[in-house]
């Protein structure tokens, strides 16, 4: 097992080193001068020079990479040009609410995903199946952009249930966190309904079945069970279609997280801050890919002998 | 599955192509007098906050959705395919560095990185395309060079090899088209992810700027609309979840077709 801890850590420095630097370069695909982009077109030339010395665009390619790459690794990302604090205290100051967001919606999809997805599966062909299906390619068809001011016009709007935006109590959350959930939801449960159908055609189903165990349980402790490794696989992986769609459930819903730091900082011109939120939920993405990772080799051997 | 899909994708198309022609109003024509008015017999999605009328700004985005998903899947499968077919042949170093930059650009959460570029290239049509493009082809590469390590296996490839033939041939003739169904089932998933992109961008304010009808841009003017007026968002909106949907639909059933362990496990 340690074996194969090393080599998945060992394999995932060239990604970091990548991440880095296509981070990096994107200040450098600005097109024209990025100083002048940041500052506008009516900066004096002083000042101008003086931001220019102040990110260190001034030196040579090679310098500006290693300071760069230095500054990561020490958690240093520089100063935001829009509120002139560290980048990592502006990122860090909205994690906890992205966080909250993110897991609030993993958690309104596995609660609904699962137990319909097992439905389906169990109720294969059935009207019941049928419906569940379609409504899971329709909540992977729904935008995100869309399903969430559709769920303020009826639940904000109409009826008056929940607050339209912001961030604090319970009722607050729940319109996000749906919107963000349901299209992992909509996966999730195709991935269940699959998984379980596929279990329950195995041999130690019939062998359970045979032995006098109830419907509930040969499908629950047996085919379920076993079932979990690809379901556990895709909540990991979806993570970072989490994160990526938070940055549009944080704007639909001004939830103070840093997906609208992003947005916020894009619309400013604020690069320093743009690279830091980018990098920082490119990392989060690929350390959740190798916690999976290390997840399934824990949980299924076959894999770390590979 | 397969039928309804083609049958929504069909109906969107020919409204993209024939709509803006057979509606009787311009989508740029404002009637500031009516703006945000109601559905009515006239407009049947009612007018926007510049009194456009939306219906004929759904049909007029209906043809960027198109122009967009269309170029990004044909520019992005055609490069995956190439790169993939060359890592999956050659291995070696070519595989390496080919290999490197598709685990690199898939370490980033998709969309993210399309906004990332074009929050430094700039909000514009052109940049959307380049953005999505860049983060489309990967799907491809990575699919097609499985394809390919399997088929560089196959006897008749074998066969060919030993008869002399050259290694464009190989690829071109008998690595590549094992590949195309898969890659064809990934094109009509990609097309909706493309058109999906296309108005994440767009509404988040970094896609197709205003006045062109896009459907993102247009979500995005009826945010501040959604108290007074929801039907600024309602039908742009639907018209995505639809669209999308059809496609959806269309790569299920292919995929159904095409592997049929797929089909036994629906």
């Amino acid at each position: 097992m340690i074996r194969f801890l090393i080599r998945r850590l060992l394999l995932t420095i060239p990604v970091l080193i990548g991440v880095a630097t296509l981070v990096f370069s994107l200040i450098h695909l600005v097109p024209g001068d990025p100083v002048q982009a940041m500052l506008g077109e009516s900066a004096s030339p002083q000042d101008v020079a003086q931001l220019r010395t102040k990110l260190g665009l001034d030196r040579p390619l090679y310098e500006q990479y290693v300071t760069f790459a230095a500054g990561v690794v020490r958690g240093d990302l520089g100063v935001s040009l829009r509120t002139n604090q560290p980048v990592t205290t502006v990122i860090f100051e909205r994690m906890p609410a992205t966080m909250e967001l993110a897991v609030s919606a993993m958690v309104v999809a596995i609660v609904f995903a699962i137990p319909l997805g097992i439905i389906a599966a169990v109720r294969k062909d059935t009207r019941i199946d049928h419906a569940a299906t379609t409504l899971a390619l329709v909540g992977i068809s729904m935008p995100t952009f869309w399903l969430g001011p559709l769920l303020a016009i009826i639940f904000s709007v109409w009826l008056g249930w929940f607050p339209v935006s912001g961030r604090g109590t319970l009722a607050n959350l729940v319109l996000p966190a749906i919107t963000l959930g349901a299209p992992l939801a909509a996966i999730l449960a195709r991935m269940t309904r699959a998984s379980v159908l596929e279990e329950l055609r195995e041999l130690y189903v019939l062998a359970a079945r045979a032995r006098g165990v109830s419907e509930a349980r040969a499908v629950l402790a047996h085919a379920f069970r076993n079932s979990l490794i690809p379901i556990v696989t895709v909540i990991g992986l979806q993570f970072g279609a989490v994160l990526t769609g938070a940055v549009i459930t944080e704007t639909i819903f001004a939830w103070p997280g840093v997906g609208r730091l992003l947005v916020q900082s894009i619309s400013a011109r604020d690069y320093p801050a743009v690279q830091g939120c980018i990098l920082l939920i490119a990392l989060t993405y690929v350390s959740m890919n190798l916690f999976i990772d290390v997840l399934y080799g824990f949980l299924d051997p076959r894999i770390r002998y590979e | 599955m397969l039928r309804v899909g083609a049958l929504i994708v069909g109906v969107a198309l020919l409204a993209a192509l024939v709509g803006p022609a057979i509606t009787p109003f311009d989508p740029a024509h404002q009637q500031l007098a009516l703006r945000l008015a109601a559905p009515s017999l006239a407009h049947p999605f009612g007018l926007d906050e510049l009194g456009r009328d939306i219906l004929a700004r759904v049909l007029a985005g209906a043809r960027i959705s198109f122009v967009v998903g269309l170029t990004v899947v044909i520019v992005s499968s055609v490069v995956g395919t190439l790169l993939g077919a060359i890592a999956g042949y050659f291995g070696g170093r070519v595989d390496d560095v080919i290999s490197r930059v598709i685990d690199t650009l898939m370490a980033f959460p998709g969309l993210l990185l399309a906004i990332a570029l074009v929050a430094v290239l700039g909000p514009s049509l052109v940049n959307v395309l380049v953005a999505l493009t860049i983060i489309g082809w990967v799907g491809y590469a990575r699919l097609v060079r499985g394809q390919v390590l399997r088929a560089r296996e196959f006897e008749y490839v074998q066969a060919a090899r030993a008869l002399g033939a050259g290694t464009a041939r190989i690829l071109w003739k008998h690595v590549i088209p094992t590949a195309i169904p898969a890659v064809v089932v990934q094109a009509t998933l990609g097309m909706a992810g493309a058109i999906i992109g296309e108005a994440s961008l767009s509404f988040l304010g970094l896609g197709v700027q205003p006045p062109t009808p896009s459907w993102g841009t247009m979500l995005n003017g009826g945010r501040a609309h959604i108290l007074d007026a929801p039907h600024l968002t309602l039908f742009p909106g639907l018209a995505i979840a639809l669209l999308v949907l059809g496609l959806n639909f269309l790569g299920d059933g292919l995929r159904d077709r095409i592997d049929p362990r797929s089909h036994t496990n629906r």
